[in-house]
């Protein structure tokens, strides 16, 4: 029999505390929040699932999920082929590299309300280049004003800003391929879109599906850059799930439905995290490769 | 198929200017056309270059690869029709092993029925034929070089196919399997096949020539028995043997050669005219003999053990302060000295071989 030695408690308990503080209780209050109706700081009422119903019901919030899911594959659409694209357009060695990699890193250094900012001014008709330039060429671009301009702004904002993280991980997957498969693929006079289809993009396998889970989540909670584009308009056009939440919880100040939603929220990502671990976990372990010299 | 000539060297740096600089310093070979030939020679002696330099895969510094005459050093692997089978298996991840076998055959627009056809035969070659269905990337080490080997050995119209040192990670009794069945498809289809290897026994037990090769140099071409009884040079004597060539210094005399300090007959007027070479003698052919019998010197046994089917005996020879190891293979049968006997060896003999600056002059 092991000994038992109950001083094993007060070592675990800064970070018993340190979790309730931050997350156990705070959750907690929400769920608390999503079944009252809370009046007044004194005055409360207790709804049961009423929260639930009427916001599973609410077609705004339907809208802002159907609007995220789209703008979420839109942008696993477009930044995982251009990624990939842009890894195999990128020098291999020399100081071009070098060079290249640090030119093309430059986009993940700025912070998400300076992209936002960036391209509101960029975007505008008066005195934005791309904004300016739309419009001489006549053509009708008006992102505070038109529903498509906006959604398809914030989506190119996205594409420019974190594209280049794709990029990276997917030359840092094709530099891991050994020599011999490229002397192989030409010994078998494979041509060039053979070599990208059997080896490259086989061998890509693990970091595209980091690239898939990252760029997947990270556009799922995309807040900042809409907010400083046009505040999530216009109308609905760019109001996504956080800004919705955000709207509903410190904007109009309806803790109970906000909490409510934020649970479904959470319900929502802890699913598909559960998907996506899964499908790495499986595909990450059917086959380790042998070393190569 | 083709003959195969190259007359070339390769620096991999640019403007190189002494000889460490080349990776293959200037030479001429030819490849017959249907022979199985061996590269020799310890890592990093140049011989993988040569064989990048045969398929295609680098273009020489300097000179030409010719195939049946015709220059090929510009020309793709693809172009000059070169199959290579590389040291590490590479295979296809997401094809079935079928497939793997059938993609040079697919690549060059081979018609279905044919590609099936020999994709059949190469996998009944190989034992592959009951994993034709299965995915290529779940396989074991050894029946993915297969799978490497096979996509070598399907296309039939190849100029010659090129082995880098394919059985490395293969187990030892399958390699000896593979080794003979490369050398029966060797007979069947009459390929040409060069082979690069570092281990002795399979150079010289699949090639009908072997090249030898150190530092970027080719120091010898010949039969396992050429490189066996003649070496040309001091580096096969020692590469070539298990273990390799005993090497003596020796000073010619008026009355004969001197070697680790006794006056011996000489075997040649010309050897005696010799201030200084080097005398090598095979650990097979030194034996034990008489006292003062004629090319024998006397040494003291440092070391006796039994290596199975014969005994390894090594003495030491000459004076203190100028004092050489000698090794010699003695049959179990024989009498085997004890370590400290004082033994007379000989080493001047038929098959003894002279060296001036480490080439072979008698």
């Amino acid at each position: 029999m092991k000994p038992v030695n109950q001083k094993a408690w007060l070592l675990i308990l800064p970070v018993v505390l340190c979790v309730a503080f931050s997350a156990i209780l705070p959750l907690m209050t929400v769920v608390n929040y999503s079944v009252q109706d809370i009046i007044s700081p004194e005055r409360r009422v207790f709804v049961g699932t009423e929260w639930f119903k009427a916001v599973m019901r609410d077609d705004d919030l339907q809208g802002a999920l159907l609007r995220q899911i789209g703008f979420s594959l839109a942008v696993l659409a477009v930044q995982i082929p251009l990624g990939i694209a842009l890894a195999l357009a990128m020098p291999a060695k020399g100081w071009q590299s070098s060079a290249v990699l640090v030119l093309v890193a430059i986009s993940l250094l700025i912070p998400w309300n300076v992209v936002g900012t960036i391209w509101q001014i960029y975007g505008r008709t008066d005195i934005g280049l791309l904004g300016a330039s739309l419009a001489a060429l006549g053509i009708d671009y008006n992102y505070t004003g038109n529903a498509l301009d906006a959604w398809l702004t914030v989506l190119v904002m996205d594409v420019w800003h974190w594209t280049p993280l794709v990029a990276l991980l997917c030359y840092a997957g094709l530099r891991a391929i050994p020599d011999a498969y490229y002397q192989a693929a030409s010994i078998d006079g494979a041509s060039k879109f053979a070599v990208f289809r059997y080896i490259q993009l086989p061998k890509m396998r693990g970091v595209l599906m980091i690239a898939v889970l990252l760029r997947f989540m990270d556009s799922f909670m995309i807040y900042t850059e809409p907010f400083v584009l046009t505040g999530g308009g216009p109308g609905n056009a760019t109001t996504f799930l956080s800004q919705y939440l955000t709207q509903k919880a410190v904007g109009q100040f309806d803790l109970g439905p906000a909490a409510a939603f934020s649970l479904i929220y959470f319900l929502i990502i802890l699913l598909l995290c559960f998907i996506l671990y899964n499908w790495m976990q499986r595909v990450g372990t059917t086959d380790k490769e042998p070393g190569h010299g | 198929m083709a003959r195969i000539d190259l007359d070339l060297a390769h620096a991999y740096r640019a403007n190189p200017q002494r000889d460490e600089d080349y990776a293959l310093l200037p030479l001429k070979m030819s490849f017959e056309d249907g022979g199985a030939y061996a590269l020799l020679g310890p890592s990093g002696c140049g011989k993988t270059t040569l064989l990048n330099i045969v398929s295609g895969l680098v273009t020489p510094s300097q000179g030409r690869v010719t195939y049946d005459g015709r220059d090929v050093t510009r020309l793709s692997p693809q172009q000059r029709n070169i199959a290579q089978v590389f040291q590490f298996p590479v295979i296809y991840d997401t094809m079935t092993v079928a497939e793997n076998l059938a993609f040079p055959l697919r690549n060059r627009g081979v018609p279905e029925e044919r590609i099936r056809q020999r994709v059949g035969q190469v996998a009944e070659m190989l034992d592959l034929s009951g994993q034709l269905g299965m995915r290529a990337a779940g396989l074991a080490a050894d029946a993915k070089q297969k799978i490497s080997l096979g996509r070598g050995l399907v296309r039939e119209d190849v100029s010659a196919v090129l082995f880098d040192e394919p059985l490395t990670v293969i187990d030892p009794h399958l390699k000896w399997q593979l080794r003979r069945k490369l050398k029966q498809i060797h007979h069947e289809l009459k390929l040409t096949l060069i082979y690069v290897t570092h281990d002795q026994v399979e150079a010289l037990t699949f090639a009908q020539q072997v090249m030898v090769m150190t530092r970027g140099r080719a120091v010898q071409v010949g039969t396992a028995s050429e490189l066996f009884e003649r070496p040309s040079h001091t580096f096969v004597g020692h590469f070539i043997g298990s273990p390799g060539m005993n090497f003596l210094q020796a000073r010619g005399h008026a009355g004969g050669i001197e070697i680790a300090g006794r006056l011996l007959a000489a075997p040649s007027e010309a050897l005696a005219r010799l201030p200084e070479f080097t005398v090598g003698v095979r650990p097979e052919h030194v034996q034990l003999v008489a006292a003062d019998t004629a090319g024998a010197i006397p040494g003291v046994v440092t070391q006796a053990q039994d290596i199975g089917t014969y005994w390894l005996v090594t003495a030491r020879v000459g004076s203190a302060d100028n004092e050489t190891l000698l090794r010699a293979r003695l049959g179990a049968e024989q009498a085997i000295p004890r370590v400290g006997d004082t033994k007379w060896l000989s080493v001047v003999g038929d098959y003894t071989c002279y060296y001036l600056n480490e080439e072979l002059i008698a």
